[in-house]
């Protein structure tokens, strides 16, 4: 072969573009990436959705300034956002917490759903004599749903820790045994009515909401946001010291990243599962309590849209930090408030829906560096 | 070597290089692996490329292997330029390369894994018919491997069998091992060698990655030696280089090769095994009836071909399998079947065989990784609290004493190397005050630098009176390293030498079952280097 012969690729006859695109497997993930990429594939997932919208015949720019008003525009819907985003918080760290463990929490839904009945039993039984102080009340009815999320989690953790039971089957059908375990108390025994639903809870058993202040501060005057946000964001602080300064959430590191490490390490991967799955449960059953406490004040069938199967998107938009939670909450809280706002209130889901794509595709940037090279003549 | 037929017409000048390999820069963030290489292979040779972890070899070898494209530099086989876009391209031309890191899928059958990814067979597996061709093919090239056995029930020296036969499945002509004695026995390695000389014999050319400098001498035609990205000898043939010469141009320093080693003085019974039994994954006997005693201040080898019940002794010892009869005690107390934790508790050490899999969490930093034997005590635990203070108090001060070269103590492991995250697992295990400590395959895949540092380590440990049970395939290392060899063959142990008098011919009898015909040539060979 002579010297300057052009190089030229035997027995390619691929499409004639001028480059290719290649991949190559990443050595080192800059820390930034993570974060770049999860911004980046929010925003493709906008655009897509804008493309769809206005597809669609909608205004793409308009809509989405709509649904930014609608959610964030006053003092007022930025509250409404916020009490959306309060169970989104708690199932969302429920999700994350067992995520890190590799464990498969698909039922936060369900831990929700029995937390908000056991914070219900507690003043419908009632558990507590009515007249109670709220200072009573009120912890009583999260530990008593924190004790009934703890223990419907501690059942897939139970099955999987000592009989190898996927977690994934367990925890999804325990979701439809706790929905029509309310639907048997809101038909049955707790019914008022004839509606779906409980007699309104006294006032000593709801959590002060901010509109409480408006004596003291008019501002607040109207505003909807509990105390639960508050109960969601020291939780967020708990959960991340849990995780990066306690001695389980280091064996949960390790067993998330290497469970046959974490066998050599010494670590009882049997008690953790159940461990970790009862402390996941425990919080979505907090979200219960808050959403029966602090918005409703009463026990109904639809207590929840679904949020412990968003909290599952939200976990992972997170990338299952407990402070990326909060964030991710919010912004999916904004989606859920916006639904009521735009016809038809199937878009907010749609968007939902492509976001979640976007980012399972974005991990791939993560994992390999692309280059774009010029194609040989 | 064969001639090429002169009947068939040859498009191409008839080319004597199999590969020609010109001006190779190969970069990644932050280094440069391969800064404007040349290299070639000739048709029919063995060409081996030596160089220290992190020289550049791998690096070399899968651009050539299609793994990686270069950012400059051109590629010929047989005389025609290449431009590999991925191994399987480069498997179409006749490259296939064996990694140090198999490739395979544990759940399914050998065939399987050999048959994956090819035209053929098409849709219908019929399995027995590949099962028989396979059976042969391994049969044939002395590599014996069972076509049903699922791959994590084989031992990675099984495992690394199946990866060979899969590119002679394929019909590489130029074969690419990358540190393919690193798991095997010395006979194994042998019947190796013999399988490449007759491959090359018939004209296959190949590349023998390889640090060991003893096997270089024993099987190449040529050597290639790389040092930081460059070739400071280029295809040099072997007759008339000496390993001397070899391990200067490697390490750029003379290699001690001289071990210091403390006068034998053995304290009281540390561990004392027991007529001990236990199953391997696929529940067959993996050991039966294993007795021994290791005493402070010694150091017992266990020398044995691979899959001969070392990875399961190993795991009996350290709580991480059960054994079924037996008893085993560790400074008296009965510690057989108990947890690992327990066994931790009773400061029993463990360097275990997976580096990557089982000795550290790929994702945890290196400060995560440290603790893992300690997160549970003073001064790094507080109660049920980690003291984040104390944590990197402790990282700091064992990356330092180790030398553990690494950006910070938050670096992910998997971003060490083998040497560094070998240095990382014994400080880890030694800082956690060892009285009897397991060491699997130390030095495996290692460089002659984090080599030396492994040993000097275990002999610090042996100096400073802790019991160690040296489990290792490298035979001079247990020769070096142990005060008695016992030798493992299926599961028993068929005796037990000091190794001060030890014959290596002897031991290798015994390695392989006493078969008068494994009498093994390269045993002069491998003693020339630590």
């Amino acid at each position: 072969m002579t010297a300057g012969a052009p190089a030229r690729r035997p027995g390619h006859a691929r499409f004639a573009l001028p480059w290719t695109v290649r991949a190559e497997r990443r050595l080192e993930v800059p820390r930034w990436l993570p974060i770049a990429t999860t911004i980046g594939a929010v925003v493709v997932a906008l655009i897509i959705g804008g493309l769809i919208l206005a597809f669609a015949g909608g205004d793409p720019i308009a809509i989405y300034a709509h649904i930014l008003r609608s959610s964030f525009g006053s003092l007022g819907v930025l509250s409404d956002t916020l009490v959306k985003a309060t169970p989104l918080i708690l199932t969302g760290l429920a999700c994350a917490l067992a995520f890190r463990m590799r464990l498969w929490n698909i039922g936060a839904e369900g831990q929700l759903l029995m937390g908000a009945w056991a914070a219900s039993a507690v003043v419908l039984v009632p558990i507590v004599p009515p007249g109670t102080p709220a200072v009573i009340t009120l912890p009583v009815m999260m530990v008593a749903a924190m004790l009934a999320g703890g223990a419907y989690g501690a059942i897939p953790g139970i099955l999987k820790a000592v009989r190898g039971v996927n977690e994934i089957i367990v925890t999804l059908m325990l979701n439809y045994i706790a929905a029509l375990w309310i639907s048997y108390w809101v038909f049955g025994p707790w019914n008022e009515g004839g509606f779906p639903i409980t007699p309104q809870f006294p006032q000593e058993a709801w959590l002060p909401r901010l509109s409480g202040l408006a004596e003291a501060i008019p501002a607040t005057s109207g505003l909807t946001v509990h105390l639960g946000l508050l109960i969601g964001l020291v939780a967020a602080v708990l959960v991340h010291f849990l995780l990066y300064r306690s001695r389980l959430g280091y064996e949960i590191r390790l067993i998330g990243d290497s469970p046959r490490a974490a066998r050599y390490a010494g670590v009882n991967v049997v008690r953790n599962t159940i461990v970790v799955f009862a402390i996941s449960g425990a919080l979505a059953g907090l979200a219960g309590m808050s959403e029966v406490s602090g918005v409703v004040h009463r026990l109904q069938l639809t207590i929840s849209p679904g949020y412990g199967f968003t909290a599952v998107i939200v976990a992972y938009i997170a990338k299952l930090n407990p402070y990326g939670v909060v964030v991710a909450s919010i912004a999916f809280g904004a989606l859920i408030l916006a639904g009521r706002e735009i016809q038809p209130s199937g878009i907010p889901a749609m968007i939902q829906g492509i976001i979640l794509f976007s980012l399972i595709a974005s991990e791939v940037f993560l994992r390999y560096r692309f280059r774009i090279e010029r194609r040989a003549a | 070597m064969t001639a090429v037929p002169d009947a068939s017409p040859t498009p191409t000048p008839p080319a004597t290089l199999a590969v020609e390999m010109r001006g190779i820069v190969k970069r990644f963030p932050g280094v440069v692996a391969n800064d404007g290489v040349d290299f070639d292979v000739r048709l029919g040779e063995v060409h081996a490329l030596l160089g220290e972890n992190g020289a550049g070899k791998s690096t070399l070898m899968n651009v050539l292997d299609g793994l990686y494209r270069p950012d400059v530099g051109e590629i010929r086989l047989f005389g025609n330029p290449v431009d590999f876009r991925s191994p399987r391209d480069a498997i179409a031309a006749g490259v296939g390369m064996v990694h140090q890191h198999f490739a395979l899928v544990p759940t399914q059958t050998v065939t399987e894994n050999i048959l994956l990814g090819l035209a053929e067979p098409r849709f219908r597996l019929d399995a027995g018919r590949y099962d028989e061709r396979i059976a042969q093919l391994a049969h044939r090239h002395g590599l014996a491997v069972d076509p049903h056995a699922r791959i994590w029930q084989l031992s990675v020296g099984e495992q690394q069998r199946v990866e060979i036969l899969k590119m002679l499945y394929r019909g590489a002509r130029i074969l690419i091992l990358d540190e393919p004695t690193a798991v095997l026995a010395p006979q194994e390695a042998a019947e190796l060698f013999r399988t490449l000389r007759a491959m090359v014999a018939e004209g296959t050319s190949i590349v023998f990655i390889s640090h060991k400098l003893a096997e270089v001498t024993q099987i190449a035609d040529r050597v290639t030696v790389m040092r930081r990205g460059k070739v400071t000898a280029a295809g040099v043939p072997m007759a008339g280089t000496t390993t001397a010469d070899l391990a200067r141009l490697m390490v750029g320093r003379e290699a001690t090769e001289t071990i210091e080693k403390s006068p034998f003085e053995p304290g009281p019974v540390v561990l004392a095994v027991h007529d001990v039994e236990a199953q391997s994954d696929r529940e067959l006997p993996a050991l039966r009836g294993v007795s021994f005693d290791v005493r402070a201040g010694e150091i017992l080898g266990v020398a044995g071909v691979a899959g001969n019940g070392q990875s399961e002794l190993a795991q009996v010892l350290t709580g991480l399998r059960r054994c079924t009869a037996g008893s085993i005690s560790v400074n008296g107390v009965e510690v057989a079947n108990h947890t690992p934790r327990e066994v931790i508790d009773q400061h029993i050490g463990h360097v275990p065989e997976d580096r990557t899999g089982v000795g550290t969490a790929p994702d945890l930093s290196i400060a995560d990784n440290l603790i893992m034997k300690s997160y549970r005590d003073a001064p790094v635990a507080r109660r049920w609290s980690i003291d984040a203070g104390a944590v990197r108090r402790f990282a700091t001060r064992l990356r330092e004493s180790y030398a553990i070269s690494s950006p910070s103590i938050d670096t992910e492991a998997r971003l060490l190397s083998g040497g560094n995250l070998q240095r990382l697992i014994l400080a880890r295990e030694i800082a956690s005050q060892p009285r009897l400590m397991v060491a699997v395959q130390p030095t495996r895949g290692l460089d002659v630098g984090a080599i030396a540092t492994v040993h000097r380590l275990l002999l610090d440990q042996r100096a400073a009176g802790s019991a160690t049970v040296l489990i290792s395939e490298d035979l001079d290392e247990v020769l070096t390293l142990s005060d008695r060899v016992a030798v493992v063959y299926e599961g028993r142990i068929v005796g037990i030498v000091d190794a001060a008098d030890a014959d290596i011919a002897e031991i290798g009898l015994l390695m392989t079952g006493g078969r008068a015909s494994a009498v093994i040539e390269p045993a002069d060979a491998t003693r020339l280097v630590p």
